[in-house]
């Protein structure tokens, strides 16, 4: 004790330095990051490039190589002018169509998603468990199976082929999983809540309006990105439901990119590819925060 | 101003018989406290009378009117509970207005009794906070006002104080007591805490396993508890209890085990008790009275200094006997005031 004591009067003040950031395991670390980033950043790195690029550099087969004499005409031409089958209007059309179904898609399905989940949560009405178990079958029963049903189902009641019909299969399609994602946030929340607001004499509604939705946004951003997500980048339904009037961008691209009257316009294809993944993307880059807050504080807990 | 009563009340949650049968009387203007330990049936019995569960049998009657299966909001309650339960995207102000405004009370009348609550539980500044900006005690507060916003008949308390620190603690548990008096309402308090259920009590009722055990003023509960449980769920430190048995001769009762000898002639059985019954002798510390001339002597154990008095721990043949006492005790030498001890059966661990 009293040898440490005097050790430490004795010792010049020593200046501590911060430690070196530099470890092995922190390379490690950085050459996975960094191996991981390249591995997503190449693809996108080749598609804008090319997309940026005349055919006649195209041709030349660097596909890695920088634009020589960059041009926007193959963005132009993707956005207006090229050829989905026997219409060459661009995938302007698919952008519009895409939107149409995806808002009013996005915003039933969470809609619902917020009742359901609610009333599993908090009402507890009887047969709640069974009626989720069911629900949460649909959500891991594979989509192809229902095709047909759905198909016959929609004919019959004649919203088959159109906006209204496709919507519906969406929100259909998304119920499940809305339902759990509020459902668990719900489940998260103290009950004395909701006891509290049933003693204040609120209703199934004014107790939903008032009290839960004004407290859900974190899991109404969750659950807007996965449903925008979903619904802009899906093709199958979209292909099958929409009806030749309503095609989703999805099915436009694939239609520009399998319309070749010639040469293969790689810088057009590449183009009209980014531009109907841009909505997703942006929205990743402009609401990732909240998405993963969201998830870490109510979809997986509880 | 009601009264509360509840015959035959049955409570099931789930496959669990929480409530066998239980019946309560709380006289209007009341201010009632369960007492139990955790998972005693006290919260479960609280929120029936709030009509948060349902009851599978039975009646409640609130101001003369059967509430069995009536809707919360019609049984003219206020709940205040635990972990305060505040909405939290509302502000103060709305968070009491808020069963106002359901029921569609005029703005002016919600101006004037939010402006009253604000005022008795000095929440004036804070009327346009949120939730997250109040410290426990504030939160517990909003809580408290949200309750007597509603002009309710009967006041609910779970545990309302049991997440706040000591302090705290002790000056909510004084301005409670101070509101029912300014406000005359029926009160049910719900705590484990055996010294807010003393403080605060007009009448306790001791609760195990979903059956009240004693209903009666705090005095009396301490002083005479019905059954070994209360007994011993009340006081720190908790009853001396010695075994032993009832001995009759010459005309007087005596407690007598081995080593102790207690004559118990002016003790007030219920029904006079058989010769040799095998029975519990309970002895508060504060009647275990430390003194050199006392016909007993144990070894002290411990000492444990409480600001105000000490509790001194004796060994007497291996029963740990616990005394109060005012300075620092001259040996272990002890005698028992007779006139406050209680004798349970042993087999039935009723007060005999």
């Amino acid at each position: 004790m009293k040898r440490d004591v005097m050790r430490e009067i004795d010792l010049p003040p020593v200046r501590r330095r911060p430690r070196s950031r530099i470890t092995p395991a922190r390379i490690g670390v950085y050459a996975f990051l960094v191996t991981a980033a390249l591995f997503f950043l190449v693809p996108l790195y080749v598609m804008l490039v090319t997309s940026v690029k005349p055919m006649d550099e195209i041709r030349l087969g660097n596909i890695f190589a920088l634009p020589l004499s960059p041009t926007l005409a193959p963005w132009h031409s993707a956005w207006q002018a090229a050829c989905t089958g026997l219409e060459c209007e661009g995938i302007r059309g698919g952008f519009w169509n895409s939107v149409w179904i995806t808002v009013p898609s996005m915003v039933l399905s969470i809609v619902i998603g917020a009742v359901n989940g609610y009333a599993l949560s908090f009402w507890r009405p009887r047969g709640a468990n069974l009626l989720f178990a069911v629900l949460m079958m649909g959500a891991f029963v594979p989509g192809q199976v229902m095709l047909y049903p759905l198909v016959r189902a929609l004919a019959a009641v004649e919203l088959y082929s159109s906006l209204p019909g496709i919507v519906l299969v969406h929100v259909i399609f998304g119920m499940p999983m809305m339902t759990l994602l509020f459902r668990n946030y719900y489940a998260a929340l103290p009950e004395e809540l909701f006891k509290a607001a049933r003693i204040d004499g609120g209703g199934f509604w004014r107790i939903f309006f008032e009290l839960m939705l004004p407290m859900s946004t974190p899991v109404i951003v969750v659950a807007a990105i996965m449903q925008v997500t979903n619904i802009w980048n899906d093709f199958l339904l979209g292909l099958v439901f929409a009806g030749s009037d309503h095609l989703p961008m999805t099915v436009q691209l694939n239609n520009i990119i399998n319309t070749t009257t010639g040469e293969r316009l790689y810088n057009v294809n590449m183009a009209a590819t980014i531009l109907t993944s841009l909505v997703p993307l942006a929205l990743y880059f402009l609401s990732g925060r909240w998405f993963v807050r969201g998830i870490a504080s109510g979809a997986v807990k509880g | 101003m009601s009264n509360v009563s509840i015959r035959n009340l049955q409570i099931q949650l789930g496959a669990n018989k929480v409530i066998e049968s239980l019946d309560l009387e709380v006289g209007a203007g009341e201010f009632i406290v369960l007492l139990g330990p955790s998972g005693c049936g006290k919260s479960t019995l609280l929120h029936s009378i709030a009509g948060l569960n349902d009851a599978s049998g039975g009646s409640i009657e609130i101001g003369g009117r059967d509430m069995t299966y009536a809707d919360p909001k019609d049984r003219g309650i206020a709940l205040v509970f635990q972990s305060y339960a505040l909405y939290p995207t509302m502000n103060v102000e709305k968070n009491m207005s808020f069963g106002l405004r359901i029921a569609g009370t005029p703005k002016a009348e919600i101006a004037r009794r939010v402006a009253r609550a604000a005022d008795m539980l000095q929440l004036g500044p804070l009327l346009q906070r949120k939730p997250a900006q109040l410290s426990g005690g504030q939160r517990q507060r909003v809580a408290i006002g949200r309750a007597i916003v509603r002009e309710a008949d009967v006041f609910l308390f779970d545990e309302p104080l049991s997440n706040l620190d000591a302090k705290l603690r002790t000056e909510l548990r004084r301005e409670l007591k101070l509101l029912h008096r300014q406000l005359q309402a029926t009160m049910i308090y719900v705590t484990h805490d055996q010294v807010e259920a003393m403080t605060l009590a007009d009448r306790m009722a001791v609760m195990k396993g979903g059956v009240i055990q004693q209903f009666d003023t705090p005095d009396a509960i301490y002083r005479k508890p019905d059954n070994l449980f209360v007994a011993t769920f009340l006081g720190s430190p908790g009853m001396n209890l010695f075994n032993g048995r009832i001995e009759a001769r010459d005309g007087r009762t005596w407690f007598r085990n081995e080593h102790l000898a207690l004559d118990v002639t002016g003790y007030a059985f219920r029904q006079p008790p058989a010769d040799g019954l095998a029975c519990v002798l309970g002895v508060r510390p504060e009647d275990v009275d430390v003194d050199p001339a006392g016909p007993w002597r144990g070894k002290v154990t411990l000492v444990e200094a409480m600001g105000a008095h000490r509790v001194l721990w004796l060994d007497f043949h291996g029963t740990q006997v616990a005394a109060i006492v005012q300075d620092e005790a001259n040996g272990g030498s002890f005698a028992i005031r007779p006139e406050h001890v209680s004798l349970f059966d042993q087999a039935t661990t009723q007060r005999l």
